[in-house]
């Protein structure tokens, strides 16, 4: 086990196309660490430069006190799960997993000791006889999640394992990775564009934006104060609102004329937008205490919750999350008031968090 | 291996069922379908049956007027001819071993040269790769004739004519953009993950490429080097500009050289070409699935 240490790494294909900009990342070991971003962002990129399947134009890349910028992928030690399983179609699937240690030259009852080890900690006993073609997508990933663990290796790597799952599967194979990782305490990196994904596996999440991370961070970190508008516009289901707001004697106000408190060691004379979750925010009967008047535009009926979509003051679509009890009707005029703590205030020009 | 490209594919054991065939009109339709097929297939097998029926057929049947449908007498005698001469080997059992040599060489030539190409194309970031791709494919643009002077003249100054090496050189370089073109379809569809975690398991590129995606191109390879195969078997032009001799010459030439004099021994021509349509249609018959494979390869997305 390792943690691996990414220093400034650029990657630049011949073509002119640069994946991966500039990217740090510092992984402890034994954490299972999300790369998330949005398809074209270099998460991949950077992974694969981490396996040693691409090789990165500058940059170094430290897997526990190794040096790997020039060591060929099966001497990194690593093992990697991809999205489309790879699983040898021409081998059972004990073969499948004996594979890697037998290009290792394990003895032979090693070898069926490590698999059978792993089948059981992946529970694929009936299925060791069959062929790739006869297992469905979990089974086959069930396959290829073992054969990465067989090996033993120093970290796991995996690009978007989930991807080709149906909903269900992945939340129950969301479920079963982690149980693994923290059981192994192996080092892990995955790569994800899902937010939920993200959120629910990571210890922690590095956000990547054009080939940049834009903010690395725990979940709860990311989702309470993203470091910048493209990290509040990602995170979250409906995202963050973004108010566009000046500071008024003491207050942050808002077109409408919303108040929110202020963080401390705000710059003066700059645009700002406030980030507000929408569960930040109440939709109430008009007129009440501390509201500001607003109209509802829709309303999304999602059973457990509803999301409000209401405009206020010049300021359109404002997404409020209530529980399912409290019911307005389309158009209906309404109140808006804030219930949330301090607000993350963004530079409008730099993009960035300011306070 | 007899794993077929769409067999290793298929990511889960449900497979589609297709709907059943779509029916057409009525019975009179059927009947006319039914007809129109006959009528095209008499047109299109008519010279084939001919040639065959040609070849074992006595000469005094052969040129009977008129013509001698069933009633005739079965001979070999054509056939005999084709391969024995009265001096030991005829020269056409000569031109035909030459087309077995020219064709082979520059089919397995173009293979070797152009499944690589296909990989290296399929997987690495290449400079102008579409461009490089568009140019090898512009080689195929033009009528091969057209520069069968240029190459006459070429081939004059390097010594090249009438020998086998030279044709052989020819059809590799019109086999080569083929190849790489077809391959890099079949390539394109085996997932590059396979050798990535191949190479994640401690193989090296070439090792990856060789034990996994190899085998899983066979099927492939097969298809192409048929067409390949097949295309290096019928050419004719460059096998007439290009050699003159008896030892060098391939059986097109050959067979065509048959036709001219004062006479025509049409059943040693209808036998000649037997013996030479049979290899290729045996060997396309063999690999059948495959060709359809290949053909039809890309037409459906997953």
């Amino acid at each position: 086990m390792a943690g691996i240490e990414v220093t400034a790494l650029h990657k630049r294909y011949p073509d002119g196309t640069v994946a991966v900009e500039h990217v740090d990342l510092s992984i402890g070991d034994g954490e299972l660490f999300v790369m998330l971003g949005p398809s074209g962002c270099g998460k991949t990129t950077t992974l694969r430069a981490i396996a040693g399947l691409e090789r990165q134009t500058t940059g170094d890349i430290r897997i526990g006190d190794t040096l790997v910028n020039d060591l060929p992928p099966a001497e990194r030690d690593i093992a990697m799960v991809f999205q489309f399983y790879a699983l040898y179609p021409h081998l059972r699937t004990r073969d499948n997993l004996a594979f890697p240690l037998r290009a290792e030259g394990l003895p032979k009852a090693e070898v069926r000791e490590r698999v059978d080890e792993a089948a059981r900690l992946m529970r694929l006993g009936p299925l060791l006889d069959r062929r790739p073609r006869r297992l469905s997508g979990g089974e086959q990933q069930r396959v290829a999640l073992a054969r990465a663990l067989v090996r033993r290796p120093r970290a796991f790597l995996m690009d978007e394992p989930l991807t080709n799952l149906d909903a269900e599967l992945r939340a129950d194979m969301r479920t079963e990775i982690k149980h693994l990782q923290g059981e192994l305490g192996t080092t892990m990196v995955y790569v994800t564009h899902d937010q939920v994904e993200a959120m629910s596996l990571g210890h922690r999440i590095a956000i990547l934006n054009k080939g940049r991370v834009e903010q690395i961070g725990t979940p709860l970190e990311v989702y309470d104060r993203p470091a910048s508008l493209f990290c509040a516009a990602f995170i979250g289901s409906p995202p963050m609102n973004l108010i566009e707001v000046e500071v008024a004697d003491g207050k942050l106000r808002s077109q409408g004329g919303l108040a929110l408190t202020p963080p401390p060691g705000l710059p003066r004379d700059r645009c700002l937008v406030a980030g507000v979750r929408p569960e930040a925010l109440e939709v109430t009967e008009p007129g009440a205490e501390r509201s500001v008047p607003a109209r509802v535009v829709s309303a999304e009926w999602l059973g457990d919750e509803i999301i409000y979509v209401v405009d206020h003051g010049g300021q359109r679509d404002v997404r409020v999350r209530m529980p399912p009890t409290v019911r307005f009707a389309a158009d209906a005029p309404v109140g808006l008031r804030h219930t949330g703590g301090t607000p993350a205030v963004y530079d409008v020009s730099t993009e960035e968090l300011v306070a | 291996m007899a794993v077929s490209v769409d067999e290793a594919m298929s990511t889960g054991p449900v497979r589609d069922h297709t709907p059943p065939a779509r029916r057409f009109g009525g019975r009179g339709r059927s009947v006319l379908e039914i007809a129109l097929l006959t009528v095209l297939a008499v047109v299109m097998l008519f010279p084939v049956l001919w040639m065959i029926e040609t070849s074992i057929k006595e000469n005094r049947d052969v040129y009977a007027i008129p013509a001698k449908f069933f009633d005739f007498t079965v001979t070999l005698d054509h056939f005999k001819d084709v391969f024995v001469a009265s001096s030991g080997r005829s020269a056409l059992s000569a031109s035909f071993l030459n087309s077995v040599v020219v064709a082979g060489v520059s089919t397995v030539l173009a293979t070797v040269l152009g499944v690589p190409a296909a990989w290296a194309y399929s997987r690495f970031a290449v400079k102008a790769k579409k461009d490089q791709l568009f140019f090898i494919l512009s080689t195929r643009f033009m009528p091969p004739v057209v520069v069968v002077i240029p190459i006459f003249l070429m081939y004059r100054q390097v010594g090249l004519i009438d020998t086998k090496l030279g044709l052989i050189l020819i059809y590799t370089a019109f086999n080569v953009p083929f190849t790489i073109w077809m391959m890099k379809g079949f390539v394109d569809e085996v997932p590059a993950e396979y050798e990535d975690a191949a190479m994640l398991d401690g193989y090296t590129r070439l090792q990856a490429f060789w034990r996994f995606t190899l085998p899983l191109l066979l099927p492939g390879i097969a298809a192409t080097a048929v067409f390949a195969l097949i295309f290096s078997w019928n050419e004719f032009v460059f096998a007439i500009f290009l050699t003159s001799s008896d030892d060098v010459r391939t059986a097109p030439p050959a067979i065509a050289g048959l036709i001219g004099g004062t006479t025509v021994d049409w059943g040693l021509v209808a036998a000649a070409s037997v013996v030479f349509a049979l290899p290729v249609l045996v060997f396309a018959y063999l690999v059948r699935k495959h060709l359809v494979a290949g053909v039809t390869l890309g037409a459906v997305r997953r």
